[in-house]
């Protein structure tokens, strides 16, 4: 397992947030986290990414502890992550905003440059390059998210709902592009989303949280028949 | 280098600066006393501008006790070369070394404990508060009757002990002054820059890119309070005489950041724009007052203030976003 999240809880003033949430994600994997609004998705991932520290519990990244480590060194330990609510520099230009990210992976300002040149190119917003990010559309800016977050050179990539707001074409292009990453880099993502087809395209495993509690893990086929997640998610028409 | 430098500076800007550069150096063989006189103190606020600006317009993170850092320079090299006889050249490190401190003090408790924003400001204020009511106290610098250096009428220029004639300082000034300005090109394009910038613009989003703001944000302190302590240095040998009182008033830290807000926060020819104007607006209107026969108490200061105002109202980002524009344009219409 690449990553692994072992009985954590976190509270929020006696609200519990996640109980006992275990899973792993194993190298090279896609795996989605998903569930009803305020099931503690995001939650999850701000414990793994050290903006949150949790009240129990430990998470392993590659073998190593991770669990109360700043934001900085869990990126520079190789998890790069996007937020929900999108956080691009705006003041600085698009390629701007990729080069902070690419310089967490590179040992000089030039190659740091190059490397994001390239990341905006894969993500469609090379024409854009020299745009403020305050200019950009959200679709826009999601995907500078996962630029940003891409070029710091994760081992782990975590989006949290990248695709809301995409039209589906731009949906199927995000597909593409993350599942060519996968098996071009190996790299390992988790995401959350509530785009099921998204969802159901990329993920080769899938957690499902409700009131913080893991109810289901599986392949996306089983997951769909497991009557909770009907019952509290998915809702019967989707079967 | 050379290239490194002149990196993403449009040709013209780079002639222009370039023949700037060369006027200025050229110009003392030709001004008279008071032209040298008011450039020096343009000089100064460029130069104090641009090491506010580093933390302000780069790493967004606003002082309003700057006046702390050019007091301490300012009785640390001279405290220094009175009781001790201590060349301001050795000097200026001991300054450098306190007003470092001093920002790492402020820095530590604010970005510890999360002090931001107009907290912070606060913060930096009571900083240099104290230090004024402290050293008003301190009996071995003087306290409030003040710290004088010896003025001897030197008949050359002492440049080991910065004792001599404006035309010195002036050089001086404006050395500082490129100084800092090469220096801040440099770092904008360096790593720290882009961490800062980012830090400006989402504290958040750059820790999750890997950047370790705690530090990166003690590092832009560190180093404004160390080049403002600079501009404190030749300010106490140019002037001679230290009061607590005035080196370390708020209002001394507020004339201080009215050029880079003026000339445009964040960019690196701003505080010079603003430096200039503000001296070249103060200098106008003295003479037009003159010209005019009033001699109102406060009406100079009234019209400083309304000019300040007129510009933050237009001109909201500062005086050279909107230049380069028009300069940016012009090169584009010449095809």
């Amino acid at each position: 397992m690449l990553l692994e999240v072992d009985r954590i809880c976190k509270s929020f003033s006696g609200l519990r947030a996640l109980e006992d949430v275990s899973f792993g994600v194993p190298e090279g994997s896609i795996v989605g986290l998903i569930g009803p609004n305020g099931a503690g998705k995001t939650t999850c991932f701000d414990v793994i990414a050290g903006v949150t520290r949790a009240d129990g519990g430990e998470v392993r990244f590659a073998g190593t502890r991770i669990d109360g480590w700043r934001p900085d060194q869990v990126c520079r330990a190789g998890i790069g992550r996007t937020f929900q609510l999108v956080k691009p520099f705006a003041g600085l230009s698009v390629m701007e905003n990729v080069i902070v990210g690419a310089l967490n992976a590179c040992a000089s300002v030039r190659e740091a440059k190059v490397k994001a040149k390239g990341i905006i190119e894969e993500l469609g917003l090379a024409s854009k390059g020299d745009a403020m990010a305050a200019s950009l559309t959200l679709p826009e800016r999601k995907r500078l998210e996962v630029a940003r977050a891409l070029a710091t050179g994760p081992r782990l990539l975590m989006l949290d709902e990248v695709m809301a707001g995409l039209r589906p074409t731009e949906t199927d292009q995000m597909v593409a592009l993350l599942r060519e990453l996968n098996a071009r880099m190996g790299l390992t993502i988790l995401l959350i989303e509530h785009v099921m087809r998204a969802v159901m395209a990329l993920s080769r495993a899938l957690i499902v949280l409700h009131h913080g509690h893991v109810i289901a893990t599986g392949t996306p086929a089983e997951v769909t028949l497991n009557p909770a997640v009907l019952d509290c998610y998915l809702g019967e028409e989707a079967v | 280098m050379i290239a490194f430098l002149t990196d993403g500076v449009p040709r013209r800007g780079l002639r222009l600066l370039a023949g700037l550069l060369v006027a200025l150096l050229a110009l003392p063989l030709a001004a008279g006393d008071y032209l040298i006189t008011v450039l020096i103190g343009v000089f100064y606020f460029a130069y104090v501008g641009q090491a506010w600006n580093i933390m302000m317009g780069f790493a967004g993170q606003l002082s309003l006790g700057h006046a702390l850092y050019v007091g301490l320079g300012a009785y640390a090299s001279a405290a220094l070369y009175v009781h001790f006889g201590v060349s301001p050249w050795l000097g200026l490190w001991a300054a450098m070394a306190s007003s470092a401190a001093a920002g790492a003090a402020i820095g530590f408790l604010a970005f510890r404990f999360g002090v931001a924003g107009v907290y912070f400001a606060i913060l930096t204020i009571a900083f240099a508060e104290f230090a004024r009511i402290g050293f008003d106290h301190w009996s071995w610098l003087g306290g409030s009757a003040g710290l004088f250096l010896p003025v001897a009428n030197y008949t050359g220029n002492d440049i080991l002990a910065l004792r001599g004639s404006p035309t010195m300082f002036y050089y001086a000034m404006l050395t500082l002054t490129a100084g800092a300005f090469l220096l801040c090109h440099a770092l904008l394009r360096s790593r720290i820059g882009y961490a800062w910038l980012a830090i400006r613009e989402s504290p958040d989003a750059a820790q999750a890119l890997g950047i370790d703001v705690f530090r990166c944000k003690m590092a832009a302190v560190m180093l404004s309070a160390a080049m403002t302590s600079l501009g404190g240095v030749l300010f106490a040998f140019y002037y001679n005489n230290l009061f607590p009182e005035q080196i370390f008033h708020i209002s001394r830290s507020i004339e201080l950041i009215l050029g880079p807000i003026i000339g445009g926060i964040g960019t690196l020819v701003g505080p010079i724009v603003g430096a200039l104007l503000l001296s070249a607006l103060a200098e106008a209107l003295s003479e037009i007052m003159r010209a005019l026969g009033v001699d109102l108490p406060g009406i100079k200061q009234v019209f400083y203030g309304l000019s300040l105002l007129l510009v933050v109202m237009f001109l909201p980002d500062g005086v050279w976003p909107a230049l380069s524009r028009w300069l940016g344009r012009g090169r584009r219409g010449q095809g």
